[in-house]
């Protein structure tokens, strides 16, 4: 026994090694890498998966809300042949800096630039790309590029006399700001901001104002959904905890049940209930709590949006508060009771700091799906009723403008990363639980 | 509702049986519209010419298709789009271009190119109908019939919600006519910044009683609801909500603007060739006269006038119906495509800002 201790001791200094020969310490490391490898061909499917559908994009999301080639590059449907528009002018604007007066060769180019626009028909994607920049602008260059064909020297007369807006500085420096692919401008322009003529970032009109707004809407009603789900959530929560199984699975169902519903059938019924000839409004009208002619609007307006968002988000509160509820030992509370505590005092002091988790949980999953809802609202929101959601699916399925939905839906990601680092920093993520 | 379930099914048959079989998708606006063209174009021909046509619908094909162009990913072969969206389209280069020969002429040999009525024929597109957009109100909730443009915009004395299609075309023309400018005068009012300033003034007024509504069977269906006391709409939906399903709905012509339906093949459409034989089959003189007994539309060739007759109901006269009758035309504007193909964009976003301040 002795021996065979004292052999170990002696042979210490010496490098361990396997049976045949290797080193022990790298044997060890190629077999644990060969095993990690083999993890890792496991998870490689998810891995290759989130990254074609969540992080591919969202960059190309980013990349979007910053490059559009409109007034740069025209790609043909059929052909996919892409072809340099507007080159005559990018390269009078090359050689002069921002500000200078446009001259005649600036007119000259222009024409010969909406020459080659209406050959290829490229006059409208040219147009609608500057009218993003300056409202207006879409309908001149598609009546000036039916003309070009005909226009004769001196260009810039010619151009005049078509629209006199071919002389607004602010166009031609829009034109300059659209003649590079990459620009900030449509991050601008998502928050209610444009470009003057030298340069400088000013509001928009009045009148044209319309994202800021609907953001700080769209914040204020997720805060009040995510509290209001949160006020109806706990005591329900709190009920299915601390009723005998038996009777709280059954209400569980009643829970379940509306999260398992498609999401159009709750919305649709809430439209059945809320409408002015609806349900509700019928019941009332019929107990004579309300006269016929004073039926209530309580649908196309915000009042629908919150209604209906928050019994369709309720779930999502309920049930991590219920996962919370459910282990709390209830000796604490009548331990503290015994001591002398109120009731009240039990709850503030006892109880509740033990929810944090479900509420912190609760009010991030609410709160984060409020913030995109798009469905609801654009069913039962009528026009007040509407999330910066609704107009970033306007802007990618109606207006076509692919670039400032990008750039919206940036601002509204970088928000919620915002929130969710805020949560972290001041509850801590450790503190969430789901379930 | 039956018979696109039975095409669909064919459609999914065909495509199980034969992967090859020849088909064609035509994109048009749903509800009773749909019905009278599936009846009237997608039934026959696909007897006759044994293609296959499934029918899907949106609230303004328009938009799909110029998403899908742009996206380069076609699913469609012929829609069926508004004028000035078919003149616009065509002129950013979305759509492939009409040959007008391929298009049969009248019975009495007049060519089409003299058959059509003027304006309906266009470098990419081939009208089949005239329609127009009117307001309508349920006899049941309106104590006072409302008998001028004037009515709709007069919550005082017509109280009540309002439905009005969610896009600045034809409500601002109608609000400034009912803010007292003559039709002729419309569009070069509307054409100043002060014009149309002084239409959003005009839906100003009752901009908190207006449900807005965006698929063409929405507005039936709100009036029947009475969920809004009168709403503007597609006459011809009004007509089948009214005669063919006993709603008690009536149409006020006055202030009523009339508009264009046309073909259109999006590029790139997988179909070209079958899209093509749809267009012409569809707009001969006799299937423009059938669609008309299915919804009231006027047909876009003189030659189909003669043939329209009555209603499916074999009892109703079309001509009092149709947009295009005398009694109707009093106070009509013709909807101005050229200032539609230069201002859409524009005044859809003002529009846009204005719904959401």
């Amino acid at each position: 026994m002795a021996d065979a201790t004292a052999d170990i001791i002696q042979s210490q200094p010496q490098k361990l090694t396997t049976k045949d020969g290797k080193p022990l310490k790298a044997a060890l490391a190629a077999s644990q890498s060969r095993a990690k490898r083999k993890a890792f061909f496991l998870v490689l499917p998810l891995l290759a998966f989130m990254v074609l559908t969540f992080v591919m994009p969202i960059v190309q999301m980013l990349h979007q809300s910053v490059y559009n080639p409109g007034f740069t590059i025209h790609e043909d449907v059929i052909s996919k042949e892409q072809t340099p528009i507007m080159v005559n002018l990018r390269d009078w604007f090359d050689e002069n800096p921002r500000g200078t007066e446009p001259d005649e060769t600036a007119y000259a180019a222009i024409v010969q630039d909406l020459i080659v626009l209406r050959e290829l028909r490229a006059q409208g994607q040219a147009g609608t790309r500057i009218n993003y920049e300056r409202s207006g602008s879409r309908s001149l260059f598609t009546k000036s590029a039916r003309r070009a064909p005909r226009m004769e020297a001196p260009f810039k007369q010619a151009l005049l006399e078509i629209d006199e807006e071919w002389g607004d500085p602010e166009l031609w420096a829009a034109m300059r700001d659209a003649s590079s692919a990459y620009t900030p401008n449509f991050y601008l322009a998502a928050i209610d901001l444009t470009r003057t003529d030298d340069g400088s970032v000013e509001r928009v009109n009045e009148n044209r104002a319309l994202y800021v707004n609907l953001f700080q809407r769209t914040l204020f009603l997720s805060v009040l959904i995510t509290f209001l789900t949160f006020v109806l959530a706990y005591p329900i929560a709190h009920l299915l905890a601390t009723l005998p199984l038996r009777y709280s699975n059954l209400l569980m169902i009643f829970v379940l049940l509306p999260f398992w519903t498609s999401l159009l059938v709750r919305t649709t019924s809430w439209m059945v209930l809320l409408q002015s000839q609806g349900v509700l409004n019928d019941a009332m009208v019929g107990t004579g709590i309300l006269a016929d002619e004073n039926r209530i609007q309580m649908m196309y307006n915000q009042t629908g949006t919150i209604v209906a968002m928050t019994h369709i988000l309720l779930p999502f509160m309920v049930l991590p508060l219920y996962s919370v509820m459910r282990p709390i030992n209830p000796s604490y509370v009548r331990a503290a009771r015994s001591l002398g505590a109120t009731s009240w005092t039990a709850f503030r002091r006892i109880y509740f700091p033990q929810t944090v988790p479900g509420i912190g949980a609760g009010a991030l999953l609410v709160f984060i799906l409020a913030v995109g809802y798009y469905i609801t609202p654009a069913l039962v929101g009528g026009a007040d009723g509407q999330l910066i959601s609704n107009l970033i699916a306007f802007h990618m399925q109606k207006s076509l403008n692919w670039s400032l939905a990008a750039a919206l839906a940036s601002i509204l990601l970088a928000g919620i990363l915002i929130l969710y680092w805020l949560y972290d920093r001041l509850i801590g993520i450790d503190n969430l639980k789901l379930g | 509702m039956k018979t696109k379930t039975i095409l669909l099914a064919t459609a999914l048959t065909s495509a199980a049986f034969a992967a090859q079989a020849a088909e064609v998708t035509v994109m048009s606006w749903g509800g009773a519209y749909t019905k009278s063209q599936v009846e009237a174009y997608h039934k026959p021909f696909q007897e006759q010419m044994g293609i296959t046509v499934n029918s899907v619908d949106s609230d303004n094909p328009a938009t799909p298709i110029k998403a899908q162009v742009e996206a380069g990913n076609v699913t469609v072969d012929v829609a069926d789009v508004e004028f000035s969206d078919a003149v616009r389209l065509c002129d950013e280069g979305l759509l492939m271009e009409i040959d007008h020969s391929m298009l049969p002429a009248a019975p009495d040999g007049t060519s089409a190119a003299d058959d059509f009525i003027e304006g309906a024929l266009q470098d990419c597109a081939v009208a089949n109908i005239v329609w127009s957009t009117v307001f309508a109100y349920n006899t049941e909730n309106n104590p006072t019939a409302p008998d001028s443009i004037d009515d709709f915009f007069n919550t005082a004395d017509f109280p009540g919600k309002r439905g009005l299609r969610k896009s600045a075309k034809a409500t601002l023309e109608m609000a400034l006519m009912a803010d007292g400018v003559p039709a002729a005068d419309v569009y070069s009012i509307l054409e100043t910044e002060e014009g149309v300033d002084r239409a959003f003034a005009k839906l100003d007024t009752i901009k908190d009683d207006i449900v807005w509504w965006e698929a063409g069977a929405q507005p039936p269906q709100l009036l029947a609801d009475g969920e809004v006391a009168m709403s503007t709409a597609y006459n011809g939906r009004i007509f089948n909500a009214a005669v063919a399903e006993n709603q008690p709905l009536e149409v006020v012509w006055d202030g009523q603007i009339l508009d264009f339906d046309l073909f259109v093949v999006p590029k790139g459409a997988p179909n070209v060739e079958e899209a093509m034989k749809f267009i012409a089959f569809s707009t001969d003189t006799q299937r423009l006269a059938d669609q008309a007994s299915w919804i009231s539309y006027g047909p876009a060739r003189k030659s189909s006038g003669a043939l329209v007759g009555k209603f499916m109901d074999g009892e109703t006269d079309m001509a009092p119906h149709m947009p295009t009758a005398e009694a109707n035309l009093g106070n009509a504007l013709v909807n101005n495509f050229e200032f539609w193909v230069d201002n859409d964009a524009e005044l859809n976003e003002r529009f846009n800002a204005w719904l959401a301040q």
